[in-house]
């Protein structure tokens, strides 16, 4: 009845026509008559005070508009870009968050930071303008790393934030508090053994490959705007443009996001682009259209982690571990993004416990600004640091105890009768079998003949190394009531209207948004299996908030556990209803009307009628209880979750090094996840290997560099290493499931998976591979360079 | 990119007179170097002169004195020739290794050498073969031709025409590409002749070199155990986030083992 | 500096005026409305942007309009003939070897220029081939497989 494409079957996806045949819709392709052009200016420097902007020589080049700056904005009551998360410092002061506007005014804090905008009749005029420009700049002293903009003396980006600092947080869950430092203290005078570790996680560039692009069209006649907009949730920045930057009213507003080409967190926020250009269009009363260039990507989009931080595992003499102190600092850039805050702090914290049962966990977190992008989420977000800072510990540890870390893990795993476990760091874990996904990512590698792999590699002079890593994240943001008392902004509930049409064809209109994660597919998978019609008849409906009711969009792995979940619900009730309408039409009582295969049937007789006839006497209510029952057939559920979910997983990987120039082959890469139930296993794997290849990005070749000031060095594919598909073995990725019971679905989401866990993992096996030469540490990412120069010097003996 | 006039020459003599008219022409072959400068604004030309409606400038032709290749014969052409593999080899390897399949569909010998990156693949084995390099004028050898950082013997009105590489008894080209652009962090190209040996390095420095000392070795024994001991001096060259100048230099002395390594196979 | 190029587009002869410095990717998607080719980078490396010219794959970024002048210049909306998906088109579906469907088109046209000179490409030679196109969502193990896949196909459609 599903046409073979319900639940659990890879169906091959829906939108794939378009993208194949090049008839995709993407932002940049959508030409409105009239449109005219923006062209940001930028600050060439990391800090400096805008004393004046001078566009005279610019309004005289041939086709511009306008030439807009920070006080017309001012001067039109525009908002500052708005910051979606609170976070409270340890001392009970709020985090400092500055004003921020979309065009300078008075100081500019990153290279790249905008100051004005031109419009004007082509792209090239506006670019060519722009040049001429002449801003005033004052410049002033500038750092870019955190661990610089908190020393004595360093130069105070805003004066709100002594010592650069946004806050100075500590993580002392209800559960614990307040005597989680003490106890953790305790745990280390009394450990028999003690790891520490300094790690930096390194800065990265998101890099959607779609760059960002904003088109905006404000009908005078109407009062109406309409933006297109690569973004991953169209609701929340009507919301923000609405509320919080333009304060026109929701009714007024449309965001589309049409087919967008990747997000990986980049595409959340509401950024000053794409507010400038809906203002630019509103004041000069024509469409206004901005496509970034990938040079500008890396200055303007928002970048993710940048943490410096010390970790600490102790151990008792059994080798369980007794406790984790982690103190680090995260580079928030020269303003805050939308959840910047948030990110290195309520995203991160809570995931320090890992899979393991260590009890007393202590987090401190400085939250520091300095003149680079400002960071946000990307991939992740919050949860590879925190993978990254227990999983090299706990290598680490098994390599100062001599034990093997397979089995170093499985002595602290959390036991699946310890479901649902409550941590120290105050998530709530839904399922888990760990060492069932231990067992088979063993499998799966091969893991007792390691060894011999490794005779093989050395005999063709190359290094041979394994790594392990063990992740659990948390997905499906957010219960709204607990992310509100940890300082959200806004609701993380999720919507769902399924549209019953006369015929019995369906349209689903979700606030989730898919930019390649499939939900076209997978969302008419859901609704087949539900109401057992062919899935060729169902059509997923997404980013457009004219034609959808509300919606939070789609990031942190949340699409399938929150808006799959909204879609489940409204589903029930379209069948509750439905079984009203069979009830009246059946002649019998709806509690006696059973739903399966696509058939209302009365229990227990051949009396029945499809789904079809029950939509259409819907609609045609001839033979219809009108009396009880309202005509038509279409439901909207909003859904919040009362938990996360909680993927977690084994990754192994194997390394071969030539310790001649450095260069690290990736052999092997096996990932054993649980995700709970799964709707497409195709999708889900996809899914997978673009976390693994992104994760390894970061391990091996991905890096936002500065110099100290605040240039950036990486500020294109000449300069930033994207992987490839000659820097990537082929994945072997398998599943376990163990359903969360926070969803009827039983679902836990996937897409964040292998960033987390791929780090560490690869990390864990360069060391694997160097340690014989005596190297101990090194930092992501691996590049020939970096490994290079850690032999150099262990051998030199320094 | 800001505009400028494009001018279709119809043959080396006209796109010559063209530019030499001109104050501000600049020669356009495969583009692949060219056009992103321009789309970065660095170079403004007022006008480009295509030389590829040019068809005495294109083929591959096997003589005694070695492979003469024509200015616009591009990357994927070398790579692909046959009787080029069977003669020359480090030639189509070389070649293979410029950029990725797309550049090498257009990407130009004559636009590689005359562009003279300092990271490019085609000067080492130029240098290393000691080429000679043929202009509308007079023929250049290698060793005169590659001056400094995008910097030749070139002068205005000048048009590479074709590239004669003598064939050598042994060569091989082992290039560490830069981990992001895929141009050569470095790249040593060592060539055997009964005159003697030349190694070249690309990547390394502000232009393409030749190492004598590696040269000598080599000459009294060609094999990677010669180099045993030597190595590269880091003095000078270059110095940015993919590699430092060390490194640089000990990547001189591998590549320059596996490019003899190569040349033994 | 306008002047009017003139070339083969999918089968059918175009001509459209132009000025010198106009990228062929410009033209393509702003004057004949082929949006197929996407711009995902400003330093030729994404290889978003490739279609055929004269029957191999170019960079339609870092190629002047005027260059294609009295060309052949094939897109990827002019792959699929008669309304059938081409076999790399087909494998790309099967093996699910686009996620968001950016990198997608340039993917696909760089992978029919490798089978049409190596028909039976191994692992390494694919991976080798889409150095010059860049993918963030698929980490390219499903491409790598769709590209494979489609060899066999049209492998199995010749013989």
């Amino acid at each position: 009845m599903t046409g073979g494409m319900g639940i659990g079957v890879s169906a091959p996806r829906t939108e794939d026509r378009r993208f194949i045949t090049g008839r995709g819709r993407y932002v940049d392709d959508i030409n409105l008559r009239s449109q005219q052009y923006a062209w940001f200016v930028r600050s060439p420097h990391p800090h400096a005070e805008v004393r004046g902007v001078d566009a005279a020589d610019a309004l005289k080049m041939p086709g511009v508009t306008a030439v807009l700056t920070g006080a017309d904005m001012q001067a039109d009551d525009i908002g500052p870009l708005p910051v979606a998360w609170g976070i409270t410092s340890r001392d009970g002061s709020p985090a400092f968050e500055p004003e921020y506007p979309a065009l300078a005014t008075d100081r500019v804090r990153y290279v790249g930071n905008p100051v004005a905008v031109v419009v004007a009749e082509s792209r090239t005029q506006a670019r060519d303008a722009a040049e001429m420009v002449n801003v005033d700049y004052e410049e002033l002293e500038s750092m870019s790393s955190a661990t610089a903009a908190m020393e004595e003396g360093a130069p105070l980006i805003h004066e709100g934030a002594p010592g650069n600092m946004c806050f100075d947080w500590e993580w002392l869950p209800a559960a614990m508090a307040p005597d989680a430092r003490s106890n953790t203290d305790k745990a280390f005078e009394e450990a028999a053994h003690v790891v520490s570790l300094e790690l930096v996680n390194n800065r990265l560039a998101p890099n959607a490959m779609e760059p960002r692009a904003s088109l905006a069209d404000f009908n005078p006649a109407t009062g109406q705007l309409t933006l297109y907009t690569t973004s991953q949730n169209p609701h929340v920045n009507r919301l923000l443009l609405c509320t919080a930057t333009l304060k026109m009213p929701e009714h007024k507003v449309r965001v589309v996001a049409p087919d967008v080409g990747g997000g990986f967190g980049s595409k959340i926020y509401h950024y000053a682009e794409e507010l400038t250009v809906c203002w630019a269009s509103r004041r000069l009363r024509v469409p206004v259209k901005w496509t970034a260039e990938r040079s500008e990507s890396f200055l303007a989009d928002a970048q993710g982690r940048d943490h410096v931080t010390r970790v600490e595992l102790a151990l008792d003499a059994d080798a369980h571990f007794t406790g984790m102190r982690v103190d680090t600092v995260a580079n928030l850039g020269g303003w805050l993004s939308a959840f910047g805050p948030a990110i290195p702090t309520v995203f991160y914290a809570p995931l320090l416990a890992g899979v393991y049962r260590t009890p007393n966990i202590y987090v401190t977190v400085k939250g520091v600004f300095t003149n680079t992008t400002p960071t946000d989420a990307y991939r992740g977000a919050g949860r590879p640091e925190a993978c990254y800072a227990v999983e090299r510990a706990v290598d680490e540890a098994a390599v100062q105890i001599g034990m093997d870390p397979a089995e170093l893990r499985r002595r602290n795993f959390i036991q699946p009768d310890e479901f649902p476990y409550q941590s120290p760091v105050g998530q709530l874990y839904d399922s888990g079998d760990f060492e069932g996904c231990l067992d088979l990512a063993r499998e799966l590698n091969g893991y007792e003949e390691f060894a011999e792999r490794r005779r093989q590699s050395q005999a063709r002079g190359k290094l041979r190394g394994r790594g392990m890593c063990f992740y659990i994240e948390a997905c499906g943001a957010a219960p709204s009531q607990a992310a509100g008392q940890l300082g959200a902004r806004a609701g993380l509930y999720e919507v769902a209207t399924v549209r019953v049409h006369p015929s019995g064809s369906v349209q689903v209109l979700t606030g989730a948004h898919s930019h390649g994660q499939s939900h076209e597919t997978t969302f008419a998978q859901i609704v087949a299996e539900r109401l057992g019609i062919d899935f060729g008849n169902v059509e997923i409906v997404h980013g457009d908030t004219g034609e959808i009711p509300f919606g939070m969009g789609t990031y942190g792995s949340r699409s399938l556990a929150v808006g799959g979940t909204a879609l489940y619900k409204a589903l029930d009730k379209v069948e509750e209803k439905g079984r009203k309408i069979a009830a009246h039409l059946l002649e019998a009582e709806a509690a006696d009307i059973e739903f399966t295969d696509g058939q209302f049937r009365v229990a227990g007789t051949d009396r029945a009628v499809p789904f079809g006839d029950v939509a259409l006497a819907a609609y045609v209510p001839h033979n219809y209880p009108l009396q009880e029952l309202e005509p038509g057939l279409e439901e909207t559920a909003f859904f919040d979750p009362e938990n996360f979910t909680f993927p977690s997983g084994c990754y192994i990987c194997e390394v071969e090094v030539d310790r001649q120039t450095g260069e690290v082959e990736l052999c092997d890469f096996v990932a054993a996840d649980d995700f709970g139930n799964i709707i497409n296993p195709m999708v889900v794997e996809g899914q997978v290997h673009g976390g693994l290849a992104q994760g390894i990005g970061q391990a091996l070749l991905e890096h936002c560099r500065y110099t100290p000031e605040g240039q950036l060095l990486s500020g294109s594919y000449m300069d930033y290493c994207m992987p490839r598909a000659d820097d990537l073995p082929n994945f072997v990725v398998a599943t376990r499931c163990t359903p969360t019971p926070f969803n009827p679905l039983g679902v836990k989401g996937c897409g964040e998976a292998g960033a987390i866990g791929a780090p560490p993992a690869v990390i864990n096996a360069v060391l694997d591979a160097l340690r014989p030469l005596g190297v101990t540490h090194i930092d992501m990412p691996a590049t020939p360079q970096a490994v290079w120069q850690a032999i150099q010097a262990a051998q030199s003996g320094d | 990119m800001r505009e400028f006039n494009y001018y279709r020459a119809g043959s080396v003599r006209d796109a010559a007179k063209r530019l030499g008219a001109s104050g501000n022409a600049m020669l356009l072959a495969g583009g692949m170097t060219l056009l992103p400068a321009l789309k970065m604004r660095l170079n403004e030309p007022g006008e480009l002169i295509d030389l590829a409606g040019i068809d005495e400038l294109r083929g591959v032709k096997l003589t005694r004195k070695g492979a003469h290749i024509g200015a616009t014969t591009t990357h994927a052409e070398v790579a692909g020739n046959v009787e080029l593999r069977a003669a020359v080899p480090v030639l189509p390897h070389a070649a293979e290794s410029i950029g990725d399949p797309q550049v090498r569909n257009r990407g130009t010998l004559g636009g590689s050498l005359a562009n003279n990156d300092p990271a490019a693949d085609y000067p080492a084995v130029a240098l290393a073969l000691g080429a000679t390099i043929f202009t509308n004028k007079r023929k250049i050898s290698a060793d005169d031709f590659f001056v400094g950082m995008f910097e030749t013997a070139l002068g205005r009105g000048e048009v590479v025409t074709q590239v004669l590489f003598p064939k050598p008894q042994r060569a091989g080209y082992a290039k560490f590409p830069n981990p992001a652009t895929r141009y050569a962090l470095v790249g040593v190209c060592v060539a055997q002749f009964k005159t003697g040996v030349r190694v070249a390095v690309t990547g390394a420095g502000a232009s393409v070199y030749r190492l004598p000392e590696f040269e000598d070795a080599l000459d009294a024994d060609f094999s990677e155990v010669a180099l045993d001991g030597l190595t590269a001096s880091a003095a000078n060259l270059n110095d940015d986030m993919h590699a430092g100048a060390d490194y640089r230099a000990h990547l001189v002395s591998v590549m320059a083992r596996r490019a003899v390594s190569l040349a033994l196979d | 500096m306008d002047a009017t190029v003139s070339f083969t587009l999918n089968g059918k002869n175009v001509s459209a005026e132009t000025t010198g410095a106009t990228l062929l990717v410009d033209l393509l998607r702003n004057h004949f409305g082929l949006t197929g080719a996407h711009v995902g980078c400003d330093t030729s490396q994404c290889g978003a942007c490739v279609i055929h010219v004269d029957g191999v794959s170019v960079k339609s970024c870092t190629m002047l309009a005027a260059q294609a002048d009295g060309s052949t210049v094939e897109t990827i909306e002019g792959l699929a003939a008669n309304g059938e998906l081409h076999p790399v088109q087909q494998a790309f579906h099967e093996h699910h070897a686009l996620q968001c469907g950016f990198c997608t088109p340039g993917m696909i046209m760089s992978a029919v220029d490798l089978l049409r000179r190596n028909p039976r490409p191994s692992e390494v030679e694919v991976r080798d081939w889409l150095e010059g196109n860049m993918c963030r969502c698929t980490g390219y193990h499903n491409i790598v497989k769709a590209v494979r896949a489609a060899a066999v196909a049209m492998g199995e459609q010749a013989s």
